[in-house]
Order: structure tokens, then C-alpha cells, then sequence
């Protein structure tokens, strides 16, 4: 509860508005005892006396009622009525929302279209129509707001319940032999409660303002007796000649409902666990990159690569805690050339990946340090609109999971089209289609024709991926970012897409750095790899040279847990423990704490990657020498 | 798409009906004899039962309710006592009168709403952003009516821009211009809450969306930020906006009662009100039926809005 309340206030317009509605809950209680006039006595001789005059804080009424009274008193009851209408309105809506989705079948549907029918009704009809037959008066109007807000209690509640009563704890409590009624008060209500709660304060503000509104109409409370609606509804009267009438009962209500709104979104904000992480951020168009890194110097010697990562760092920056996810990388591939960058979840490879055209989502990653040049041109420099020329037309991606990559209210074809008219306005809509057609059929998808129209949804996992595959050779790309594309796939269809991505290599000479964590997928496709953990690459060196020969105890690790076909004479062997966090790493080799070959000195000071041109390794005692 | 449409169409038969049976026993449970109400100085006892043999009030309450949804399904609602003509006249009328302002206050809060929120969302914690936000808070607590006061002594006394009220100038007025110069302050006094609620939601619904990972892969292919916004997210955001705007007409329409009140606009609401104080109950019926009936159908628009949007929807 402390914790909620200082999560509460430590939002500053949610304690203004507890502070501002704290006062006039203050005033409200204790109107009967401050020295006021009596609301109701009128002095006809004093008629709109304006405010500040003698007698007349707020000046008086049409009728040379004290307004400062009557506003008080108003406030009182219109604090009240809304309070009640609240109340009721979450009584009977969350027992409706409860019986419907703890009962279903043919309990809910029932209840549930009754719901419907009321919510067929724009609110104030229905308000209007219980009023006409109630008759007017303050506690008819009250019934007529608590009725219409019903649904929206019965709903909210009736979704939770059906999630509730479907859970083990229910069940068990079905099975001890609990009564229907003791397993709704004991297992299922205290557990929407805090919903209800959560719905409660975000509409009595509305009930407020609705039950004011009836009033204004007339239809509410009646004279002598005041609520701040009816004060404002009889002020309407003669408000262009004597506005303070009506401008004061106004902004009494503006200010209830507004306190009443922002302690409403703070308590709802304080109670959602997604808001607390501030994981609703959006991710920038560009990934931040810190004005202070440090830019290594080019690498101008005749050989130099295609794209060349240099001592990339990226963080992620999560209130205080800094998260290390790529330190100090340094990768690079020439035309033709495959990369592989090997690692378990969370080792920083897609990470890495993301950075080279500045697409990790930021807020919160910030790319702290190095450089990543594409012929020598840092891109982490690039203006926005050279970034995006870059995206897509020379470095192309292809990811994971198809179905949350594509989106899901474009065809795949315009999806498709829209990949090349981006980077070359001047290609007609026709053409452009003619050659999305061409790339389908690259990829060998059947019936590419018809599926141009199929939206990502109507299409299997494989076919997917390849329009994956497809929108990323769109423009004849130099690079090409896999990462992880055949992770979510089937293993004959993650073979098709091999070879498919291999012959392309061949006979466009374009270069793929591939991210997995699949040693086999390695061995078929990569010249290179390189093996990260926890954020750094650990070993690199020619694929079948690694494979043959580890030299980092991690990567012999990680090779021993591929399953070997036929054979099957090997141990398959699991890595105990879990990569460290990486707010917080350990000095020394970060792998020590899961290695078996570990001594005293890897768990000092800082290792680095060192070895000869072709491999390299971050171990002071490696599996075997480099060659 | 045409059988969803008349799928919906026959979804909606039985909400209408319900529509039709709650209004009725309502209205039924109203105490006291209506006829005493209509004859008021001359209800004496032979007149009292006359009447109610006239309007068939001496039948059973079912067979009434069947009788008068006949006689709704042949267009005949009743005679209004306190206007003296067919209620269907009176509430046809005045509920166009009401779509005129509640329409154009209505485009008006959708398109103001989104694009406030679609501009919160991707300047998020921007300068813009806070003031939007602000704003909406200020527009979201400010009761309409109470509003439209500010706004008429603000731009109609004060300033002399816009007439006080009415909908047309009584002498020498008329026309599209006439019309649309009432207009402007009642539709804006009408249309600040549902904006605020749009708004809202339209940033929430972007900034979920901006986090999935088919925007990645727009900003992946080199698609502009204009483009990945106002396309890409936009398109997504508007499968959870298009079902807010359908509950937002709502309460536009019930928004607008009040401001027929302040701003003496002859619509549906003003009637309402009054028909209820006259206790016209035939006209208070016929206008909850049919301005409940559009908005049952306008919510199949709704329905049909979102289907064309969303191709995962089963039509």
C-alpha cells in the first residue's frame, strides 16, 4: 500500500489533483458547521450582487441567494450524488460481471445481451427515459446515471471473471466442495477488486459531470434544493447578462472532475505493472547515439571490408540501471563473404545487429562507443535521410518471427512494392509489381501470382519467411542482416531457406552476417563466426577451424549441445547456469562462473580478445592454441 | 463483404427489438393514469375512460406493446399531445436537426482527436506532446454546457463573431452560410470532450503500436518516419480507434442535449427535455426509438468500417 502511494504521488499532476480534490472534500464536509447564510433565503433587493461585495464573497444568485452558500451546499451534494451513482453503478455492474463470466454458458449470454441492449442506447436516452418515467427529481436522476454505467462495469468485470474461472485456484476450490457464492467471495472478488477500484476512479469524475448535467437540464435536483448542475442550469437563464452566476457552479464542476480525472489516471497508472517499467515508450526512428563515443579511425588499407563494425557499444538505459548489451564489438565481412555470429538468447547478437542502422529501439538503448562504416563511411554519423537511403536499399534485414514482422493490414505484394518504391520513386506502381512478382518467384513461392494479395496472415510460417526474404533483396542489397530467420521455422523448410539465402550469396555476391544459435546452421552456410557472450565476442575465426578445433571452453560448450545425426555416440551436454546480467558484470572472463575450467585469475581484471589475423579468443588458458 | 453487411443487418433485428421492449416498459412503469395527464381539467371519469379506450391503453400491456410496434413498423408513432402532430413529424425534424450538429461536431472530434494523438504519440514527452496532453485534461473535465456559456460570452457577446443561438437568423436568414455560421461555436462546444477521449486514446493506441516489430521492419526497409507514422502505425493504431469512435458518436449525441439546451437549437435533445417536463410520453418513445435505432445501425457502419480495415476480421 505505501508502495502504491508513493508510486502514486511521485506522480506530480495525480497529487495536485489529490490535493485540490482533498480541499473541496474538506469544504464539502464542512459546510454545516462554517458561519455561511442560509442557501435558500432570498433577498430580492440583492439580486446578482456581484462577487466581493458586502456580504457577498461570490455575490448572490437571480434571486439574491449567497452564492458562496449555495456553492458550498451544491458542492456537497453534488460530491455525494456522484459518489452514490459511483457506488451503485460498480455494485450491480461488477454482480452482474461476476454471475456472467463465473456462471457462462447460457447465464452470460443472456446477461450479456441485456448488457448489449442497454448499451444499444446513446447514454443520455437512456437517462432521459428512466427520468420521464421515475420522474425528475435528484435521486431519480442519481438511479438513471448509476443504470447507464452498468454496462461498463458488467463488461470490464465479466472479461476478468471469465479469465478467473477458468484458473487452478478456482478449480481447487470446485473440487474441495466450496459453494458457488463462498467461491466468488473468497477466490474470485478479491481478486477483481483492485479493477473495480481501478474502473470506480476512473468514472465518478463522468458520474459527476452526468448527474450535474441532469440537473442542468432540470431534470435533477428541484427547487429550493441546489446541486452545482441546477445552479448552472438556472444561472443559464441570465448568464449573458450576469455571468458569475453560472461561471462560478462551473468552475466548481470543471474542478472536481479535473482532480477527480488525474488522481483517476494516477491511481490506474500506479496500479498497471506495464506502466511501471515505462516499457511504453516509443522506439525513435533512429537509435540514440551518444555525442561523447569514441570513433576508432578508419581502416584505409587495400583490403578493407564492406561493413566494418568497430568497437561497437550499446547499452540500454532502464531508469538508473545501465545495461551492457554490445561492448566493445568489432566485426566485419567483404562481398560474398557470411558471417556468422553465434551466441545464446541475450548474448547481444541481435542487438549488435540492430545497431548497424541504428534500429535498436530507443528509448532506452543508447549506442555509447565505436563506429560502424559502411566503405568507410560511419553510419552512426549519418544524417536521418542517408540513414534511410542506406536501410533497405544496401542493408537489408531479414527477421525472426515473420508473423509480428510483416504487417498484418498490407498484402504481402504492396508490402513488397512499397519495399522498392521507397528507395526509387520514379518506378511506376505497375512495374514495381512486376518485380515484386519476379522476387516471389525467386524465392520459390508457389501460385506467386495470387499470393500477391494474401494479407501475412492467410500465409504459412515458410512462405512468410520468404517474403521476408524476398522484401529484403527488393533492392539488390550489398549486406544483408539475418537474424535468426529460420529459428521459428520447421527443419525441411529451414533447409529450403538455406540453400535459397546460399545460392543468392553465390550468384549476387552479396553479403549476409547471420545471427542464430545453432552451431549445425553454422557449419552449413558461414566462412566466418563468431561466438558472443554476454555481450562480447569470445571467438572468431574460420568456421570449420572453430568447429574442428574451440579454443574458448564456451564455444566447446556450445558445439557439444548440437545433436549429431546418425552417429549419436557423443554426450549431449547441457550448459549449467544462466549468461550474468549484464548491468552488472563481473571483472575477469564473464563465462567463469559456468566454466569448468575456470581458475583464480579469470575472475580478475579485464581479458582481451587477442590471437592472430585469422582467429581470435577471450580466454587466459584456451582449449587448444590458435593455430 | 456484402453478407457480412447483411449478417450484421440481421445481428441487429434483435437489439432493435430489445430496444423497442425496454423503451415500452419503461415508459410503463410510469405511475399515475396519462389520460389525467392529456385531459389535466377535464378528466372527469367518463372522458378519463373514453381516452384511454382511444389510445388503447385499456388492452393488456403485451398486447399494447405489440399494437404499438405495428403500428412503429408502418411509420405510425402516435400523436404528440403538447405539439399536436404525428410524433413521427416532430421527431424526424428535430433528430435531423440534431445529425447536422451532431455530425459535424462528430468529424470534427475524429479528425481533431487523431491527429492530436498521432502528433502526442510521436513526439512523445515533446513539448508538444505535454501541451496536447494538458490540453485534453483541461477538455476531458470542462462540462459541455458549461462550455458553451464560456463560449458564447467569449465570441458571441464579447468578440460579436458568431450569434448567441438558434440555428438559422429569424429574419433574412437561411442557407448552407446562415447555417453553418450557427454552427461553429455549438459544434466546437460539443466536439471539445469527445476530442479529448480520441485523443487520448489515439496516443496510447499509437505508442503500443509504434513498439511492435512491423515498424521495425517499415524503418528496416528505409520507409520515411512521415510514412511510418501517418501509414504504417496509423493504419494499425485505427483497429482499436475505429471501435472509440463508434462509442464516442454516443456521446456525442447525448453531448448534444445539452447543447440544444444552452445554445436553443431546435434538435432531438431540446424536445426530449421538454416533451419529459410535459410529460408527452408517445413523443418521448418515438424519439428514444428512432435516435436509439440510428445508433444501432450507425454501429454496423462501424462494424463494417473496422472490417474493411482489419482483413483478419471473418467477413
Amino acid at each position: 500500500m505505501t508502495a502504491f502511494l508513493k508510486l502514486l504521488f511521485r506522480n506530480r499532476l495525480a497529487a495536485m489533483g489529490a490535493v485540490v480534490l482533498s480541499i473541496i472534500l474538506v469544504l464539502a464536509i464542512l459546510t454545516p458547521v462554517l458561519p455561511l447564510q442560509d442557501p435558500n433565503i432570498t433577498n430580492t433587493g440583492d439580486r446578482f450582487a456581484r462577487p466581493f461585495t458586502e456580504g457577498y464573497l461570490l455575490g448572490a444568485d437571480h434571486l439574491g441567494r449567497d452564492q458562496l452558500s449555495r456553492l458550498l451546499h451544491g458542492t456537497r451534494t453534488s460530491l455525494m450524488v456522484g459518489a452514490i451513482a459511483a457506488f451503485l453503478a460498480a455494485f450491480f455492474g461488477s454482480a452482474i460481471g461476476i454471475i456472467s463470466g463465473y456462471f457462462g454458458k447460457r447465464t452470460d449470454n443472456i446477461l450479456m445481451r441485456l448488457i448489449d441492449m442497454l448499451m444499444a442506447f446513446p447514454y443520455i436516452l437512456l437517462a432521459l427515459a428512466i427520468v420521464a418515467a421515475l420522474g425528475t427529481g435528484l435521486i431519480n436522476a442519481l438511479i438513471a446515471v448509476a443504470a447507464v454505467n452498468i454496462p461498463f462495469f458488467a463488461r470490464n468485470i465479466r472479461g476478468i471473471t471469465v479469465g478467473l474461472s477458468h484458473r487452478e485456484f478456482v478449480d481447487a476450490a470446485r473440487l474441495a466442495g466450496k459453494g458457488h457464492i463462498r467461491i466468488i467471495l473468497t477466490e474470485v472478488l478479491p481478486n477483481v477488486l483492485p479493477v473495480i477500484v481501478i474502473a470506480m476512479s476512473t468514472t465518478v469524475g463522468w458520474m459527476i459531470l452526468e448527474t450535474a448535467g441532469l440537473s442542468f437540464l432540470g431534470l435533477g435536483s428541484q427547487p429550493p434544493d441546489s446541486d452545482l448542475g441546477s445552479m448552472l442550469g438556472q444561472a443559464k437563464d441570465h448568464f449573458t447578462t450576469h455571468p458569475h452566476t453560472s461561471i462560478i457552479p462551473g468552475i466548481m464542476i470543471f474542478l472536481i472532475v479535473m482532480s477527480v480525472n488525474l488522481l483517476g489516471d494516477g491511481v490506474r497508472d500506479a496500479l498497471d505493472p506495464r506502466l511501471r517499467s515505462g516499457a511504453l515508450s516509443r522506439p525513435l526512428p533512429v537509435t540514440n547515439v551518444a555525442k561523447d563515443r569514441n570513433v576508432p579511425a578508419e581502416d584505409t588499407s587495400a583490403n578493407a571490408a564492406l561493413l566494418d563494425i568497430q568497437e561497437l557499444e550499446t547499452q540500454f538505459h532502464v531508469g538508473d540501471r545501465i545495461y551492457e548489451a554490445v561492448g566493445k564489438v568489432s566485426l566485419s565481412v567483404k562481398p560474398g563473404e557470411c558471417l556468422g555470429i553465434i551466441g545464446e538468447s541475450g548474448s547481444g547478437k541481435s542487438v549488435t545487429a540492430l545497431s548497424v542502422t541504428g534500429l535498436v529501439a530507443s528509448p532506452p538503448g543508447v549506442i555509447t562507443g565505436g563506429a560502424v562504416r559502411l566503405e568507410g563511411d560511419d553510419l552512426l554519423a549519418a544524417k536521418y535521410e542517408k540513414l534511410r537511403s542506406v536501410r533497405g536499399n544496401r542493408i537489408a534485414y531479414i527477421f525472426q518471427d515473420p508473423l509480428s514482422t510483416l504487417h498484418p493490414l498490407y498484402t504481402v505484394g504492396d508490402q513488397l512494392v512499397e519495399a522498392i518504391r521507397v528507395h526509387d520513386s520514379r518506378v511506376s506502381k505497375s512495374a514495381a509489381r512486376a518485380r515484386a512478382l519476379e522476387l516471389m518467384k525467386q524465392v520459390r513461392i508457389p501460385n506467386a501470382e495470387s499470393r500477391l494479395g494474401n494479407y501475412p496472415h492467410e500465409m504459412s510460417g515458410g512462405m512468410r519467411q520468404r517474403v521476408g526474404i524476398a522484401m529484403s533483396l527488393a533492392n539488390e542489397p550489398d549486406i544483408i542482416i539475418a537474424d535468426e530467420p529460420t529459428t521459428a521455422l520447421d527443419v525441411t523448410v529451414q533447409a529450403q531457406i538455406l540453400a535459397l539465402l546460399n545460392d543468392l550469396r553465390r550468384e549476387r555476391g552479396l553479403a549476409i552476417i547471420f545471427i542464430t544459435h545453432d552451431f549445425g546452421v553454422v557449419a552449413q552456410l558461414c566462412d566466418r563466426v563468431a561466438v558472443m557472450y554476454a555481450g562480447r565476442i569470445v571467438e572468431e575465426g574460420p568456421t570449420q577451424a572453430v568447429l574442428d578445433a574451440p579454443a574458448h571452453p564456451y564455444t566447446k560448450r556450445l558445439i557439444a549441445c548440437v545433436p549429431e545425426l546418425g552417429g549419436g555416440r557423443r554426450e549431449l551436454a547441457a550448459i549449467p547456469g544462466l549468461p550474468p546480467v549484464v548491468n552488472d558484470l563481473p571483472p575477469g572472463c564473464h563465462f567463469a562462473a559456468r566454466c569448468d575450467k575456470c581458475q583464480p585469475e579469470c575472475k580478475v581484471g579485464y581479458i582481451a580478445l587477442e590471437g592472430n589475423e585469422k582467429r581470435t579468443v577471450r580466454c587466459i588458458h584456451p582449449e587448444e592454441a590458435l593455430a | 463483404m456484402g453478407s457480412y453487411i447483411l449478417k450484421r443487418l440481421v445481428a441487429a433485428i434483435p437489439v432493435l427489438i430489445g430496444v423497442s421492449v425496454l423503451v415500452f416498459f419503461i415508459m410503463a412503469m410510469i405511475p399515475g393514469d396519462p389520460a389525467l395527464a392529456i385531459l389535466g381539467a377535464y378528466a372527469t371519469p367518463e372522458n378519463v375512460a373514453k381516452l384511454n379506450a382511444d389510445l388503447g391503453l385499456d388492452k393488456p400491456l403485451v398486447q399494447r406493446y405489440f399494437i404499438w410496434l405495428g403500428n412503429m413498423l408502418t411509420g405510425d408513432f402516435g400523436r404528440s399531445y403538447s405539439q399536436n402532430k404525428p410524433v413521427i413529424d416532430e421527431v424526424m425534424g428535430r433528430f435531423g436537426n440534431t445529425l447536422i450538429l451532431a455530425g459535424v461536431a462528430f468529424v470534427l472530434c475524429s479528425i481533431l482527436g487523431i491527429l492530436a494523438g498521432v502528433v502526442s504519440a510521436a513526439r512523445q514527452y515533446g513539448l508538444a506532446d505535454k501541451a496536447i496532453t494538458f490540453t485534453v485534461l483541461i477538455g476531458i473535465s470542462i462540462p459541455s454546457f458549461f462550455l458553451g456559456m464560456i463560449l458564447i460570452i467569449l465570441f458571441a457577446l464579447k468578440l460579436r463573431m458568431f450569434p448567441v443561438s438558434g440555428m438559422y437568423l429569424i429574419y433574412g436568414g437561411g442557407g448552407l452560410a446562415d447555417l453553418a455560421n450557427h454552427l461553429v461555436l455549438p459544434a466546437s462546444a460539443l466536439a471539445v470532450v469527445a476530442t479529448g477521449v480520441i485523443a487520448r486514446l489515439s496516443r496510447s493506441a499509437m505508442l503500443e503500436v509504434l513498439r511492435q516489430d512491423y515498424i521495425r521492419t517499415a524503418r528496416a526497409k528505409g520507409v520515411g518516419e512521415r510514412r511510418v507514422i501517418m501509414g504504417h502505425a496509423l493504419k494499425a493504431a485505427m483497429v482499436s480507434i475505429i471501435p472509440v469512435l463508434g462509442i464516442q458518436a454516443g456521446f456525442v449525441v447525448s453531448g448534444a442535449v445539452y447543447i440544444e439546451m444552452v445554445f436553443d437549437w431546435p434538435g432531438i435533445g431540446q424536445m426530449l427535455v421538454n416533451a419529459i417536463s410535459q410529460r408527452d410520453l408517445l413523443l418521448v418513445q418515438g424519439g428514444v426509438v428512432v435516435v436509439a435505432a440510428c445508433y444501432v445501425l450507425f454501429n454496423i457502419v462501424v462494424d463494417v468500417a473496422q472490417a474493411l480495415l482489419d482483413p483478419r476480421i471473418k467477413t
